[in-house]
């Protein structure tokens, strides 16, 4: 349990929130073209970093918008918030 | 067995005040170079090395743990055994896990407390109810036994329940499975290390494993923080951690590490003698013999390896369990704990071979590996000594997330496993 700066609404409790997962993953631009190994590792692989990961958030009990966060998953340390669209920030690796 | 456990030696030892017990496993340095070595030393690991050692007669394996044998999820679930699924791999799967349950404690000459006190599945809504009688059905046709109870029977079979219609989720049914219960997880882990440990495995604690060293697309060892061993063959069982122990192969596997949690109540007298889950509400009970109640709570939503779970979560399943069974509502909780589970997207396991030649995988247990530890182990020491998945786990393959041949066990499994 952690609190979320929310870009757009601020502070708010992690249970205002609902975790999307893995961020940066690319849906495929050509769908069609894709192997059955493409697809499984699209749909089903993920890093599931014990560490540094950079993942997605929804503020679904609040302004229901989606952002990205960085957070250090071994302590749920968040490291820095950024909006969809943005570019990561690039210190941490 | 050079040092059996009996009536006998138990008050041939009260006589020398339990001063003259033999340690129950080994704690050896590690060699050089092992045939096998499995890395995590939890229920299915020492389960692994056991059957290895036991029915594939290999006799150079090690087992390594990071920390304590049994200290990860193995010490920290909420010990319910069932094989109630839904498919028919599953189904397969699960109640060979329970067929070694019902003779594990003569099998290890250990007493692993293995209680066929029931478990009864819920039914809030009206989706429920069907789709838990399609699952007494299914598996009924797979020779496992299942009964569908109504509302005056669910009574009947544990009074403290709440069945008045007039709360938020009234109960309409559900199932029952008999041979189901609960075991003591502790003496799983130290059973499986004592039996084990007797037939030479060596049990290496405290020792983290740091790097798996390949040669092309074979493995050639793991560097650990005891030094470099030498191996050709890798069993992975590390549960949470999997994810981690494949980065260092350069593989990634479907999975994301979650908390989740449990608590127990104070001691009471004996209240409720089976297993109660209810999906819907996400609520599950039973009370350990020493009269605690023990109760699961969810998973958090989002990737974490804190081990130790939210506070809101807790929050939920008490307010579930407290409109079920309003008798507890003056229990005091005693201790509140979380394991870090690895979640298949299928609900299902992974128990294979992978596309790097002597590595395998046994993981992907998400919230309910204790049920199947005998099992899982059995399977995957099939799979390792032979490099052929056993027919049981044949369709719990890495490969199934590319060929789309996924065991669906959402329903059967959801949050409560």
């Amino acid at each position: 349990m952690f609190l979320i700066n929310c870009p757009f609404c601020g502070e708010r409790d992690q249970s205002e929130f609902s975790s999307g997962g893995e961020a940066h993953i690319v849906r495929p631009k050509q769908p069609t073209e894709l192997s059955d190994d493409e697809w499984a590792e699209y749909l089903f692989m993920r890093k599931n970093i014990k560490g540094i990961q950079f993942e997605r958030w929804n503020h679904v009990h609040g302004c229901r918008k989606w952002f990205n966060v960085v957070r250090d998953t071994s302590n749920d340390k968040i490291l820095s918030v950024y909006k969809m669209g943005e570019k990561p920030p690039v210190n941490y690796k | 067995m050079k040092n059996k456990y009996s009536v006998f030696s138990l008050i041939k030892n009260a006589l020398s005040q339990h001063e003259n017990w033999q340690q129950a496993w080994g704690n050896p340095e590690p060699k050089k170079e092992y045939d096998v070595i499995i890395v995590g030393g939890g229920g299915h690991g020492l389960a692994t090395a056991y059957y290895l050692a036991k029915k594939h007669n290999l006799k150079n394996i090690a087992v390594l743990e990071k920390g304590w044998i049994g200290g990860g999820n193995t010490g920290r679930n909420t010990t319910i055994i069932r094989s109630n699924y839904l498919w028919d791999a599953s189904a397969g799967l699960y109640d060979h896990a329970l067929k070694l349950w019902e003779n594990l404690s003569q099998e290890l000459n250990y007493n692993v407390m293995f209680s066929q006190r029931g478990v009864m599945n819920l039914a809030h809504n009206l989706q429920d109810v069907r789709d838990l009688k399609r699952r007494t059905h299914a598996n009924r046709l797979n020779r496992i036994d299942a009964v569908w109870l109504n509302t005056e029977e669910v009574k009947k079979f544990c009074p403290i329940i709440n069945t008045s219609p007039d709360i938020r989720y009234p109960v309409l049914g559900g199932t029952l499975q008999r041979r189901a219960g609960t075991a003591r997880h502790d003496a799983v882990a130290w059973g499986y290390a004592r039996g084990a440990s007797e037939m030479g495995v060596d049990i290496i604690q405290n020792c983290e494993v740091k790097g798996i060293k390949r040669n092309g697309d074979r493995v050639e060892g793991l560097e650990t923080t005891k030094g470099f061993i030498k191996t050709n063959k890798i069993g992975v069982v590390a549960a949470g951690h999997s994810s981690v122990i494949a980065n260092m192969a350069g593989l990634k596997l479907p999975l994301e590490s979650k908390p989740l949690q449990a608590l127990v109540s104070e001691p009471v007298k004996p209240i409720i003698d089976t297993v109660v889950m209810s999906n819907a509400v996400h609520a599950y009970v039973s009370q350990s013999d020493k009269g605690e109640l023990v109760i699961g709570a969810g998973t958090d939503s989002y990737v974490s390896y804190t081990q130790r779970g939210s506070h809101n979560i807790v929050e939920e399943t008490l307010k579930a369990i407290l409109e079920l069974y309003p008798i507890f509502s003056r229990m005091k909780m005693l201790r509140q704990w979380g394991g870090i589970v690895d979640i298949c997207p299928d609900a299902s396991p992974i128990i294979s071979k992978t596309n790097i030649k002597g590595l395998y995988f046994n993981c992907g247990w998400g919230t309910g590996g204790f049920k199947a530890t005998p099992g899982s182990g059995d399977l995957f020491a099939h799979t390792i000594a032979n490099d052929e998945p056993h027919k049981l786990n044949a369709a719990f393959n890495l490969n199934r997330f590319v060929s789309g041949d996924l065991v669906d066990e959402h329903g059967a499994a959801a949050v409560a496993h």
